[in-house]
């Protein structure tokens, strides 16, 4: 270590937790790596390291990109060093049980190469307490089904980057329509060229921004599912 | 010396373009003659932030006022259906597609091919010969060269659909295709739609001048 370099293990909590913020905007996924370790080591639990390093850090991030502060470079180190992060706390969540606030299938659409924001959605779901099922690339309808009849999730969220991919989306939720299964998933659509009026349009239920609308969004319309089921 | 008739020297026409194909369009208005056109660029660097084209083109359409005629010169360009309906408040015509290469290619044409291998990145002269700016350096490539394989590890391939026959242009594109460790392809397709576009729009140009409005303006 140079001397030049701040050594973690020198800061409170609530310095290193504040460290870690800047390490992920600056996309440093060593730091993120070591900070993780130490957080662990002192006793935190992994939900709480991911929820208040890791998550609220991202979130930082997400606020930035939307004002036109980071651009999407920057915000794929900040996901690279997360994903440090999460390598570490993702078997201790699983062995500790850590509740999980419902299940994701996700994937980009037929014909849709694109996976980065997909792929960041799909990671901050994750840092919120979903369990995600990405479906990967140019994803076809029976393939959306199917997952959906396999992991029986909460949520469909499908992705597209291109203006002549995003119409599949209704493909989707149409196949669903025909199979009266439309009703039992909350469907969440993304991508840069969609809009709001474009998801009202092709049925979905609700269109999400950035990585971090989707994830907020997801944990609202899960909850409010369940309590509208929970009064009924 | 006998006086000369006096012309109007204003175009009649606006076209409203994307930087990154006014080469091509001063080309087409200069070979067919087409005088009564003015074609007008925003920057193509816009491309990279595709949510600030529809502003940009309302405010310089919100402006064009004198002429007969006004055409949007880009395609859907990542703008999910606003271009096209910006187009349609103000009543003018816009290319079809959802990129440029889209009509340089043909709409058919480029189905197909886009069918055929959906990992494809495609290439005009414009992105050819300014690839290192538009592309390396506008994603962060020469900052941060380990972002490659996320941007483009699901590409198989470089098409670029040439405008001109220039080996030089071709030298640049086969370059670009190595540095994204992609294989390359090469297929002629001239200005393919934008020619007809502009030919139509100049020969639709009539005598009256007007001023451009959004269409419920115009109702009123």
């Amino acid at each position: 270590m140079s001397d030049q370099e701040l050594d973690l293990r020198s800061l409170s909590d609530e310095d290193l937790v504040a460290q870690m913020h800047d390490d992920l905007y600056d996309g440093l996924d060593n730091e993120i790596d070591d900070g993780t370790h130490i957080l662990l080591e002192r006793g935190w639990s992994a939900t709480d390291v991911l929820e208040k390093a890791l998550v609220e850090g991202m979130r930082i991030v997400g606020i930035d990109f939307r004002d036109g502060i980071l651009f999407v470079p920057e915000v794929l180190l900040a996901a690279k060093a997360m994903k440090a992060g999460m390598a570490i706390l993702r078997p201790l969540l699983a062995e500790t049980g850590a509740q999980q606030i419902g299940t994701v299938v996700i994937g980009t659409v037929k014909g849709d190469i694109h996976d980065i924001g997909k792929n960041l959605v799909a990671m901050m779901l994750e840092g919120a307490g979903f369990e995600v099922h990405n479906l990967g690339i140019n994803t076809d309808a029976d393939s959306f089904i199917q997952a959906l009849d396999e992991h029986k999730p909460d949520i469909l969220g499908m992705s597209a980057l291109l203006t002549t991919t995003m119409p599949y989306m209704k493909v989707v939720i149409d196949t669903m329509i025909e199979k009266g299964i439309r009703d039992e998933y909350i469907v969440l659509v993304g991508g840069a060229p969609l809009n709001e009026e474009f998801g009202t349009a092709i049925g979905a239920d609700a269109y999400c921004r950035d990585a971090a609308v989707a994830a907020d969004t997801a944990k609202r319309m899960v909850m409010e599912k369940r309590a509208a089921a929970a009064s009924n | 010396m006998q006086p000369q008739p006096r012309t109007d020297p204003r175009p009649s026409v606006l076209v409203i373009g994307c930087g990154a194909i006014a080469r091509e369009m001063l080309e087409v208005v200069a070979a067919n003659g087409l005088d009564n056109v003015r074609v007008e660029c925003l920057p193509a660097i816009l491309h990279n932030s595709p949510e600030r084209i529809t502003p940009a083109v309302r405010e310089r359409l919100e402006r064009a006022t004198g002429y007969d005629k006004v055409f949007i010169a880009y395609a859907d360009c990542g703008t999910g259906g606003r271009l096209q309906a910006l187009a349609a408040e103000f009543d003018v015509e816009m290319l079809e597609g959802a990129h440029c290469y889209q009509f340089f290619a043909g709409q058919r044409a480029f189905e197909e091919i886009a069918e055929a291998e959906i990992g494809t990145l495609y290439l005009t002269d414009y992105l050819a010969r300014h690839f290192d700016r538009f592309v390396w350096k506008g994603l962060g490539l020469d900052r941060y060269p380990e972002l490659l394989g996320d941007y483009f590890g699901n590409y198989t391939k470089v098409l670029y659909l040439a405008q001109t026959e220039d080996p030089e242009r071709t030298a640049q594109a086969r370059e670009a295709a190595d540095r994204l460790g992609l294989a390359f392809e090469r297929r002629f397709v001239g200005y393919g739609e934008l020619e007809p576009a502009l030919l139509t729009i100049s020969s639709e140009s009539h005598a009256h001048i007007r001023t451009q409005r959004p269409r419920e303006e115009k109702n009123a």
